[in-house]
């Protein structure tokens, strides 16, 4: 198969049509009046936060799951009637990349070669090729459940590569997988667009979007627009500045985020990044950003453009600003560790880690899967006892008062973490009653979350049933119940939808301003730079550790003159790979 | 670049390829083995062995109704029997009131014509032997020591005599409180219906609900693979895997707890192959209707495990069970086999039991592939 010079030329791989998917006792159906198409040397992106409906697309498309009402062909054929023809040209990869834990690399692509009939003469070069692709030739007996995240996914990948296929299918491939995965398997898959494979990738990711020769934008089981993203971009094109701030840039963001021209801001570093409303003016000095300070245009991103679409971010700044009693800022650290080590057999996962963080401070905590970042961030919220070093959190030691320590902390797990057929109200109860507070203290404790998060049309809904964003809203809300000086947040936004992102960090925002400290851990790369310091993590030690625009700027060169946080990412972990042993630091 | 590749061939090919996995997964994941092998040996340990074992030395009282000097060396030879703390008494009514009050397990009489009888040529001896039947185990226990001394002390007067051991001594056994007893004999055929059980309906309902939790069948059903492929893919290896266990069962039974199996080996497997395949369709019905691990193991115990052990026969006897139970273990395989299995140790192969309870066991196993064939689609939904 030769690359298609002009693909509008050739019948879509995919067509979909009028598409509507409703599944039974649920209100909305996850997928309402779709049209898309995807071609071959392509990669079109599906995109959209999570309940979007990417995956029900994609299962339909792949003739997992039948169309409630519209029309949908696949290359060639109806997935309703014809399933099987499509599954023999067909690649699909599912969230979980569909891998037997207990069968080796070598054991998965075999029994996937068997199932999609690749004869036995051109097995061993397909091997071949694939390990090579996928950079697993020397894992080939490795049990897959001993994979990291990476791996496990390029093994997936490898897997639906297996016959060839003509389209590729990839659901949410990138979700919990660090950057230098993420930009391997990106590579990978550009390798295979150019060799005339279409693909449909769907993302959370809006970096990841961009990329994308063509998007496909769902939300809540509705298409907002599709194309190129370049052509979504142009839509915000010369609305988008930065304005440099040097003190209280949170402060000032949240100001600027209360007037009607400002649809988006979010903070870079030392620098916030506005989205202004077309034809709106808007003055630094009404912000308070000082004098002299100038609004300087940047390129417009696609997540600006989705913000835009979406009808830009929720207005008002967050009511922990009343609510909340401010801490008094003393020259103690909230979080201190010295030497801080763990030991799991032989295996060191975090080894001699030192840091410091300042009350009221946000400190972001980096680095690839298994770099030990994990690790570290539960030995500081108390959750996992260190084999050695210190470690201070709320001033007490964590060896010997870490029960203490975490009656002053807050912990926000990365799953949902909450009693799900308990309604919002129980569990705020529940969680305030562990904390210790009762009677008056508890009525004013969960009235006063409530009222900080919005609840009050929701108090007797039970949890499980909220959407997403709303999940994590209340899981943040039964963390800060009791007024935590230090807050900890493992991955608090992943596969939530940008929106709901940005109000969520206004909370966080607002929380520091009051003196709160907050420890974050994950792998979007733009919150990164809401950080005023970030710890890049990796092989147990920590390689990096400054505010993420010392993090840019270390990693400046002729042939990256303006580096992103993920540039910065990528660079500092090969310069660590290149380092004999033991000299980073 | 579409394959030509004859569609038959490259089905068989897919077959393979599926119980190679599930071959790799089965021998990687202890909890299939310890089904399979380990459980079967547990059961009849704790059911057949461990409570005998308790016993080595079992408090029995001697009732000597006849006098004579002859029984001085039978005496002496239940004296030496390891088996036995000895009580002798003249007085049977007294050992009697000791057995009621549990203070000796079995009472053993000697009858006032016994060696009247020995010496008389075409004489009965005969011992009564009365044992303690709310511990059946004990009891038959008590009664096959009891057989083995008084056989071993009439050969052993033999040779001293210099005369012809007459006929053995027959012990006549009398159960008291429990007339319907059981022994390792019954534990057997139970223990096998359980470990089939076991496999075909847990194990098979668990491990395909794994596949759906953990997104290996959706990548599996988005490959050319047919959806009879999978079902076969998952029902021949723990088919493999439940005969495997029933043959190692049954010559642990045999060999090590010395069971009698008194039928054919080829009835044995037809009869198996026909319960296994009911629970196997009971399993994958379970599991496509549940999909997760946990709701599947859930219905699995209770269609396919608590109906194996409670109303299967195997524990508790049938026939004195409430009307209304009684009615309903005829809607559950396991009693059928239970039958049949026992049917094929202890009595041999009786045709119209097995005919009957096959009949049966055909009959449910069509019964749930039909019912599998009208759920199972190619589909997540």
């Amino acid at each position: 198969m030769s690359r298609q010079p002009c693909p509008n030329d050739v019948p879509p791989l995919v067509t979909v049509r009028g598409l509507a998917k409703r599944f039974p006792k649920t209100r909305r159906p996850a997928l309402d009046g779709i049209d898309a198409e995807v071609r071959a040397g392509r990669i079109t992106g599906l995109v959209g936060p999570d309940g979007a409906g990417k995956t029900t697309l994609i299962r339909v498309i792949a003739g997992l799951l039948t169309a409630s009402q519209g029309e949908v062909e696949v290359l060639g054929f109806d997935p309703a009637v014809a399933a099987e023809k499509i599954h023999d040209r067909c690649g699909y990869m599912p969230q979980r990349f569909g891998l037997y834990e207990e069968l080796s690399v070598i054991q998965n692509l075999s029994l996937y070669a068997d199932l999609r009939g690749v004869p036995g003469e051109e097995r061993a070069p397909t091997f071949e090729r694939l390990l090579r692709f996928t950079d697993l030739q020397r894992f080939t007996d490795r049990k897959a459940g001993a994979l990291s995240g990476g791996m496990k996914q390029k093994l997936g990948l490898a897997c639906a590569l297996l016959s060839r296929p003509a389209l590729l299918l990839l659901d949410e491939p990138s979700v919990g997988v660090d950057p230098i995965s993420r930009r391997e398997l990106w590579a990978m898959v550009k390798e295979l667009v150019g060799e005339g494979i279409g693909v449909l990738w769907s993302t959370a990711y809006l970096d990841e979007a961009e990329l994308c020769d063509e998007v496909i934008l769902l939300n809540e089981g509705r298409k907002l627009c599709s194309g190129p993203p370049e052509e979504l971009t142009k839509t915000v094109e010369s609305r988008t500045f930065t304005l440099a701030v040097h003190d209280g840039r949170r402060k000032i963001l949240a100001r600027a985020l209360q007037q009607d021209a400002v649809i988006d801001g979010v903070i870079q570093g030392e620098r916030i990044r506005l989205v202004l409303r077309e034809g709106d003016r808007f003055e630094p000095a009404s912000v308070g950003a000082g004098s002299g300070t100038e609004l300087r245009p940047v390129n417009p991103r696609f997540e600006d453009a989705f913000i835009d679409a979406l009808g830009g971010v929720p207005k008002g700044e967050s009511a922990v600003t009343q609510a909340m009693q401010p801490v008094f800022l003393d020259e103690k650290p909230a979080i201190e560790c010295e030497d801080l080590t763990k030991r799991f057999g032989d295996f060191v996962a975090a080894d001699r880690v030192t840091f410091s963080v300042p009350k009221g401070e946000i400190f972001g905590l980096l680095g690839p899967n298994g770099a030990g970042k994990s690790t570290t961030f539960k030995m500081l919220c108390g959750l996992l006892r260190p084999s050695g070093g210190q470690a201070r959190v709320a001033g007490y030691d964590l060896r010997r008062a870490a029960s203490q320590a975490r009656n002053r902390i807050g912990y926000m797990a990365q799953k949902f973490s909450l009693y799900g057929n308990l309604t919002v109200q129980q569990n705020l109860e529940f969680f305030a009653g562990i904390y210790g507070l009762a009677g008056k203290r508890r009525r004013e404790a969960v009235s006063r979350m409530v009222e900080i998060f919005g609840f009050k049309d929701q108090v007797n809904l039970a949890s499980g049933q909220l959407p997403l964003g709303f999940k994590q809203r209340l899981a943040m809300a039964c963390s800060l119940m009791h007024e935590p000086d230090v807050l900890f947040l493992d991955e608090p936004t992943s596969g939530v939808d940008p929106i709901a992102r940005r109000e969520f960090w206004t909370h966080i925002n607002a929380l520091v301003e009051k003196g709160r400290t907050v420890m974050v851990t994950t792998h979007f790369m733009d919150e990164a730079e809401y950080c005023d310091r970030v710890a890049l993590i990796y092989r147990g030690r920590v390689i990096a550790l400054a505010s993420p625009d010392e993090l840019k700027r270390s990693v400046r060169s002729s042939a990256c003159a303006d580096p992103t946080m993920e540039d910065a990412f990528i660079a500092l972990i090969r310069r660590s790979d290149q380092q004999p042993a033991g000299a980073a630091g | 670049m579409p394959m030509i590749m004859n569609r038959q061939a490259s089905g068989w090919l897919r077959l393979r390829a599926l119980i190679r996995k599930e071959a790799i997964q089965i021998i990687s994941d202890p909890s299939s083995i310890l089904i399979a092998f380990v459980l079967p040996v547990l059961l009849l340990f704790l059911y057949g062995y461990a409570v005998s074992l308790d016993s080595t030395k079992i408090k029995v009282g001697l009732a000597l109704e006849d006098r004579s000097t002859d029984v001085e060396s039978l005496i002496a030879a239940f004296r030496n029997s390891p088996y036995f703390i000895l009580s002798v008494s003249f007085s049977r009514r007294e050992l009697e009131r000791d057995l009621v009050a549990g203070r000796i397990r079995g009472l053993v009489v000697v009858p006032a014509d016994f060696s009247r009888q020995r010496n008389w040529q075409g004489g009965r001896p005969a011992l009564q032997v009365i044992a303690d039947g709310s511990e059946p185990t004990t009891a038959n226990f008590v009664q096959n020591y009891v057989q083995g001394v008084a056989e071993l002390w009439l050969q052993q007067r033999a040779m001293e005599t210099g005369r012809p051991a007459p006929v053995p001594v027959t012990v006549e056994p009398q159960m008291w409180f429990n007339p319907s007893r059981e022994s390792k004999n019954y534990i057997v055929p139970g223990s096998i219906a359980i470990i089939i059980t076991m496999i075909g309906t847990l194990l098979t309902a668990m491990v395909v609900a794994r596949e759906w939790e953990r997104g290996t069948m959706e990548a599996m059903m988005a490959t050319p693979v047919r959806i009879q492929e999978i079902i076969l893919g998952k029902l021949l290896p723990y088919f493999g895997l439940g005969l495997g266990s029933m043959l190692f069962c049954t010559l642990a039974a045999t060999f090590i707890f010395q069971a009698p199996f008194r039928g054919s080996f080829v009835s044995l497997f037809l009869f198996t192959s026909l319960f296994l395949f009911t629970c196997l369709g009971i399993g994958l019905l379970v599991s496509t209707l549940a999909k997760s691990q946990f709701v599947a193991g859930q219905f699995a115990l209770v269609l396919g495990f608590l109906p194996a052990v409670q109303l299967s026969g195997f524990i508790f006897e049938i026939s004195s069970m409430p009307p209304i139970i009684q009615g309903l273990t005829y809607l559950f395989p396991a009693r059928y086999f239970v039958q049949g299995l026992q049917s094929i140790f202890l009595a041999g192969d009786v045709m119209s039991i097995l005919t009957l309870n096959g009949a049966v066991l055909a009959g449910f196993s069509a019964l749930f592939f039909l019912l599998n064939a009208r759920v199972t689609r190619k589909r997540l939904e």
